[in-house]
């Protein structure tokens, strides 16, 4: 077996391996604090395959995550840990609400189009700032987009309050998005009241269009080398600071095209308002899970939609509250990233493998 | 307008509440310093923040009602009861709520250096785990996601300094303040002393500068990360602590807003001196002080709460170009 | 009878990427005596000394020190058992004092607080006793070279180290600071201390040390007493053969100056001229060698050539177009390449596969695009036609250029850069950390170059590869040029060693015919 072949075994392993970590976890935590310990862990596992709504549910859960992930997925290749994808989301989805309800009398097609463009640039315009800082400045973009997203959460608190606010409603939301921009729903024709729509499949279109700009244009060539090795890139005439650059204003703009096609998608107002709704960071673990490889963001994001939806439904049966799924995704991030997590595993396998190799080489001889 | 902006920037009790609401800051500040000068990268001064406070706030409350045993008011010794009861759960609260901080120091080093997973992806993946855990953890014991209120949680005295506290304007802001700030501005000099005077801070600055050197002559560079890391913990709880414990009395989600960050900022503007870094942290504080005392202003608060925020960005800029300039002069030094 | 006070058995260490550093080696060594561990680079000697000062841990073999078996886990360890060690790269902070770099880890207290005051004194007293003289309270990051060697020294005397190791300790000193070290260490025998001196410098071993021991490719191969063997045994014994890297080259048929350089000024942000006011021309069908001690101006002219560094007047011009102004890929498409003398940073991407690595020069070409997309199957072809005629040996096109060996991954450099059909190629240190086969390899193909035409500028600080392979020569000292020999075979190294270190210069007339500007 060649090294290459054995490390990229031992990853799979570890990937798995550190899911398995956190569930164990996940059980332990349960055991102590749920009194009714069956339930809660049936709940958790198969609850989200209980009823047919309920596995839609996952599907719709997915759907922003596949934007946040690649977003996430193409600035890590270029080794940029910018968060702003948190930010463009909700942005995005605020300007997004306030293109439809100000453009309420467009046309179907001519509205959604334009509110998916608003939705990019929005999200492309929110990540200028951090971007901008870290290649001119050579800014921390972990601080400054996180930062950011605190900025741009309070910008959006104004927007509602201030401009969408629908008063006559009486809610914290804005007004209603008009019934021609609203994203086609594709099982509510054979699941009463699901949501999941036509967004869904414009996310999984985005993972493979980054998977094959990523892995199969020049241009996902000079990202990937950035990435890989700035001094080598540049040194081979690579632009390095204009792709860094260009890598974090595309993953904003994936990011807000997600913001905007879930406001079109899933919801009737714009309603977030205070808190960050997460998906941003949700990100981090898919982009982390998937190995930076959109094509496997599907995968990721299907199996964190599956956690939280678990989740959800333990916590609406039992009394075991949803947050610890965060923990859950702390957990598995760090032991994915962790570099010695399983060391000693590893090196067994690869000392085992070289006396092989060495051995066969002799015999040969 | 200006003249409204001045007219409440310009009194005493808005002097008083920038030190008020820079201890919290100075305190994170100063647990990076030790992180920061050993050569790690802490993002997870949020997270410390976050769970010192939360854990003082539960273990305070526990204590106090331990303590009291279900004497109520009225009852007979309710009083001496009382008193004793808040000293015990603030003594406890702070000591748990520490040491959790201490702990999540621990768990960063743990990851981060035994395990060498990316400290950025730790740093998050740890912030991550916060803000779900601690809302989890807040449930579990009070039974609400959103405030502790329901806990009945103890607060550290407020202090009157003898004679200052009868100057005119400086005693209204100096004194009277409560006990985290003091020590908040006490620990100055302490981590002066820690850092530059004695071996331990010579180790770290070692370690942090050249851990090839400090390992080729016997240092366990390992050992003394994580002595770093645990100080940082120590001292950024305390700033927790100081959320939840001193001018309010409970802890609520995302309390920390992003405070650990500005630490952080703060910290690196200041080249991780101590004084440097509490100057710095004085000037996110007057800008968060702003922020709150503004809010009575016709503008829109969503713009003023932005402020401290956009401080620390206008500050990353700043350490940025600095750093730039210091590399450049290492660069010259190294050519002649 | 000797006595044997270190002996390290049967060590075997495998690398995490597979590499094995050392296959049962054995090393022995006497009390009192300079022993000298001998081979080429990659030869695994840094490793063995890595494992005896507990940095590395071996999968197999033992350690006895003084008669005991010992395990040493940590460098702690290693000082407790009296060994020492003086790293190539300097283990100092350069920020803290000298003294406080002698006494960290084992700092004097007072009061619970370091006491500066006592580390001074301790330190001149050791200065004093070993005659090592130091500052003890300059900041070691103002030392000169050899300075910051005798702090590295006391640093492990003052733990009490009787078996010193310095590892290739003149790579980095002038000839008198060499003399001066070797008066020094002899003079730290007579005291009782033991000293492994690594190293791959025959001459020097000849002059300081005692016995030697061979390692080859991980494996020691000999052992003997210096006064016995010759230089030329002792190369005999480290390549395995007799060292015949001539390389057979036809004569240079020089034509016209294709890479002129003139007035080049390179001024480096301290405000010193690095490069001063240098010109020279290298011609179609021409290797210029420019030979020189490092550090004399000829990384940062590579480098302005080709366009990684500013510079600050005169002119560099390619096929008489200025460069000033282009960016690296433009200088590029002008028929420019360029072997990086920082491997590891510059010439590859560690993580990426051998297939990633070659193309990074050319992928955005039409060739090699169809469409949006990039046209893999051409480029599959194009890589595995370099892995062939290079000779590089992966796995598989796809395989992380960070598990081949050094050799290997400087012959992925070599084949990117050697085969986009450069007019000009800059070569600095092409065989650095290269072993002997791919060395050889490397330089037939500069030589295979300079026949189809290329214009080569060949860097080195390894003179028996510019006395080799250059058809022409110029020394460089103090950023300027000290001399050209228009035909490089007529001169040796001695010569050549007087002008690198600035003892005679030509004239300026002399050396302004390396401008060839017709």
């Amino acid at each position: 077996m060649t090294n290459k072949q054995l490390e990229k075994r031992f990853n799979a392993l570890k990937t798995v391996a550190a899911v398995a970590v956190a569930l164990v976890f996940a059980f332990v935590i349960i055991a102590f604090i749920s009194d009714n310990v069956g339930e809660a862990v049936y709940q958790f596992l198969v609850g989200p395959l209980l009823r047919p709504s309920r596995i839609i549910n996952v599907f719709e859960r997915m759907t922003p995550l596949l934007f946040t992930g690649t977003a996430i997925c193409i600035m890590y290749q270029a080794n940029v840990f910018n968060m702003v994808g948190e930010g463009a989301f909700l942005i995005a989805a605020s300007m997004a609400t306030w293109f439809v309800t100000s453009n309420s009398t467009m046309g179907r097609l001519p509205i959604i189009a334009v509110c998916l463009i608003v939705g990019i640039g929005t999200g492309v315009l929110a990540a200028v700032i951090p971007a901008v800082l870290k290649i001119k400045f050579k800014a921390n973009e972990i601080v400054s987009s996180l930062m950011m997203n605190y900025i741009l959460l309070k910008i959006s608190d104004y927007m509602l309050l201030y401009v969408l606010k629908d008063t006559a409603s009486g809610l914290q939301a804005s007004y209603p998005i008009p019934e021609q921009a609203k994203l086609t729903k594709i099982t509510a024709s054979f699941v009463k009241g699901t949501k999941l729509h036509s967004g869904f499949i414009i996310g999984l279109i985005v993972c493979v269009v980054a998977y094959l700009f990523i892995y199969r244009t020049k241009w996902g060539y000079e990202i990937r080398m950035v990435g890989a090795n700035r001094s080598f890139a540049k040194y081979s005439g690579i632009k390095v600071l204009g792709v860094a650059l260009a890598t974090q204003l595309i993953g904003g703009g994936i990011a807000g095209l997600g913001g905007a096609v879930e406001i079109l998608g899933y919801y009737d107002r714009f309603i977030w308002y205070g808190t960050q709704p997460g998906y941003g960071f949700d990100g981090v673990l898919v982009g982390v899970l998937a190995g930076n490889n959109p094509i496997m963001v599907p995968f990721a994001a299907l199996f964190l939609a599956y956690l939280r939806s678990g989740a959800a439904c333990m916590s609406r049966a039992t009394d075991v509250p949803v947050e610890f799924v965060d923990v859950l995704q702390g957990i598995i991030i760090i032991l994915v990233a962790a570099e010695l997590f399983l060391a000693k595993t590893k090196h067994k396998l690869i000392v085992n493998n070289a006396k092989k190799n060495l051995e066969k080489e002799e015999s040969a001889k | 307008m200006i003249k409204d902006i001045f007219s409440l920037i310009c009194t005493p009790a808005f002097l008083a509440s920038v030190i008020r609401v820079t201890a919290p800051i100075l305190f994170a500040a100063l647990g990076g310093i030790f992180a920061s000068r050993s050569g790690i990268f802490n993002m997870a001064l949020e997270s410390m923040l976050l769970w010192a406070a939360l854990v003082g706030v539960i273990v305070s409350a526990a204590v106090k009602k331990m303590v009291l045993g279900g004497l109520t008011m009225g009852q007979a010794g309710y009083e001496a009861a009382l008193s004793k009861a808040n000293l015990f759960g603030c003594i406890a609260g702070f000591v748990c709520g520490v040491g959790v901080s201490v702990f999540v120091g621990l768990f960063l080093a743990y990851m981060g250096i035994k395990l060498r997973a990316n400290l950025y992806l730790t740093g998050l993946a740890i912030n991550t785990i916060s803000t779900g855990g601690t809302v989890f953890v807040l449930y579990l014991a009070a039974g609400e996601k959103g405030i502790s209120t329901s806990l009945s949680s103890c607060t550290m005295p407020v202090i009157n300094i003898p004679i200052i506290k009868d100057i005119p304007i400086i005693g209204e802001i100096i004194s009277g303040q409560n006990l985290m700030v003091y020590i908040a501005f006490i620990c100055i000099p302490i981590v002066h002393i820690i850092i530059n005077k004695t071996t331990l801070g010579l180790r770290i600055r070692a370690v942090g500068e050249n851990a090839n050197a400090a390992e080729s002559v016997g240092v366990d560079v390992q050992n003394i990360q994580f002595k770093a890391l645990a100080l940082s913990g120590l001292f950024a709880g305390m700033g927790g602590i100081t959320l939840s414990m001193a001018a309010v009395s409970f802890f609520s989600r995302g309390m920390s807003a992003g405070k650990g960050f500005m630490a952080m900022s703060a910290m690196n503007v200041g080249k991780a001196t101590p004084l440097g870094t509490a100057a710095a942290a004085l000037i996110f504080g007057v800008f968060d002080a702003a922020s709150n005392a503004l809010k009575t202003l016709s503008i829109p608060t969503q713009f003023i709460a932005a402020l401290p925020y956009a401080a620390t960005l206008v500050a990353l800029v700043v350490f940025a170009i600095q750093s730039e300039k210091k590399a450049r002069k290492i660069r010259a030094l190294q050519d002649k | 009878m000797p006595e044997e006070i270190l002996l390290m058995d049967k060590i075997t260490k495998v690398y995490p990427n597979g590499f094995v550093a050392n296959k049962d080696v054995t090393f022995s060594i006497n009390k009192g005596e300079i022993h000298a561990l001998v081979g080429e680079n990659g030869a695994g000697k840094t490793t063995l000394m890595k494992i005896l000062f507990g940095i590395e841990t071996p999968e197999e073999g033992r350690i006895v020190v003084k008669g005991k078996e010992v395990k040493i886990h940590n460098p702690l360890e290693a000082i407790e058992y009296g060994i020492g060690m003086v790293h190539q790269h300097f283990m100092l902070v350069p920020s803290l004092s000298v003294a406080e770099n002698i006494y960290l880890g084992m700092e004097p207290k007072k009061n619970g607080l370091f006491d500066f005051e006592e580390a001074c004194r301790l330190t001149e007293e050791a200065c004093k006793k070993y005659n090592l003289i130091v500052n003890p309270r300059a900041a070691v990051q103002d030392l000169p070279v050899g300075q910051k060697q005798k702090v590295e020294i006391l640093k492990a005397l003052v733990r009490g180290a009787d078996i010193l190791v310095l590892d290739e300790p003149t790579a980095v000193l002038t000839p008198q600071e060499t003399a001066e070290l070797f008066v020094q260490l002899k003079a730290l025998r007579d005291r009782g201390h033991t000293i492994v001196f690594i190293s791959h410098k025959l001459n020097e071993i000849k002059e300081l040390c005692d016995r030697l021991t061979v390692l080859r490719l991980g494996k020691s191969v000999g052992k003997a007493i210096v006064a016995d063997v010759t230089e030329q045994d002792i190369s005999r014994m480290m390549v395995g053969r007799d060292v015949v890297l001539k390389v057979d080259k036809p004569k240079a048929k020089p034509e016209n100056a294709v890479l002129k350089v003139k007035n080049l000024v390179i001024v480096s942000e301290s405000g010193k001229r690095i490069v001063d006011d240098v010109s020279f021309s290298v011609r179609k069908g021409e290797i210029l060698g420019m030979a020189g001690v490092e550090g004399n101006g000829q990384s940062q002219i590579s480098e302005a050539i080709t366009g990684l560094l500013p510079y600050q007047s005169g002119t560099i011009s390619i096929n008489d177009v200025d460069v000033k102004g282009k960016s690296i890929r433009q200088i590029r498409e002008m028929g420019v390449s360029h072997v990086s003398e920082d491997r590891m940073t510059y010439g590859i991407s560690a993580t990426s596969g051998v297939k990633d690595n070659v193309i990074s020069d050319r992928y955005y070409k039409p060739e090699f695009n169809k469409g949006l997309f990039l046209d893999f199957k051409k480029i599959d072809e194009l890589s595995d036609q370099l892995i062939k005629d290079f000779l590089i040996k992966c796995n598989d096109r796809d395989e992380a250029v960070r598990m081949l060996s050094g050799g290997n991954m400087q012959k992925v450099v070599v084949a990117r850069e050697f085969s986009n059909n450069p007019h000009v190629i800059v070569c600095n240190q092409p065989t650095r950390g290269v072993d002997v086969g791919a060395t050889e390899f490397i330089r037939k193909r500069i030589v295979e170059l300079r026949d189809e035409g290329t214009a080569v500028l060949l860097i080195s600080a390894d003179l028996n590869e510019v006395l080799e392979l250059s058809d022409s020569l110029i020394v460089m000292h103090n950023g300027k040029i000290a001399a050209y020999f228009e035909d490089a075979s007529i001169i040796d190294d001695m010569t050549l060693g007087e002008y690198m270190l600035g003892v005679k210069t030509q004239t300026p007339e002399e050396i302004a015919r390396v401008a060839y500007d017709k």
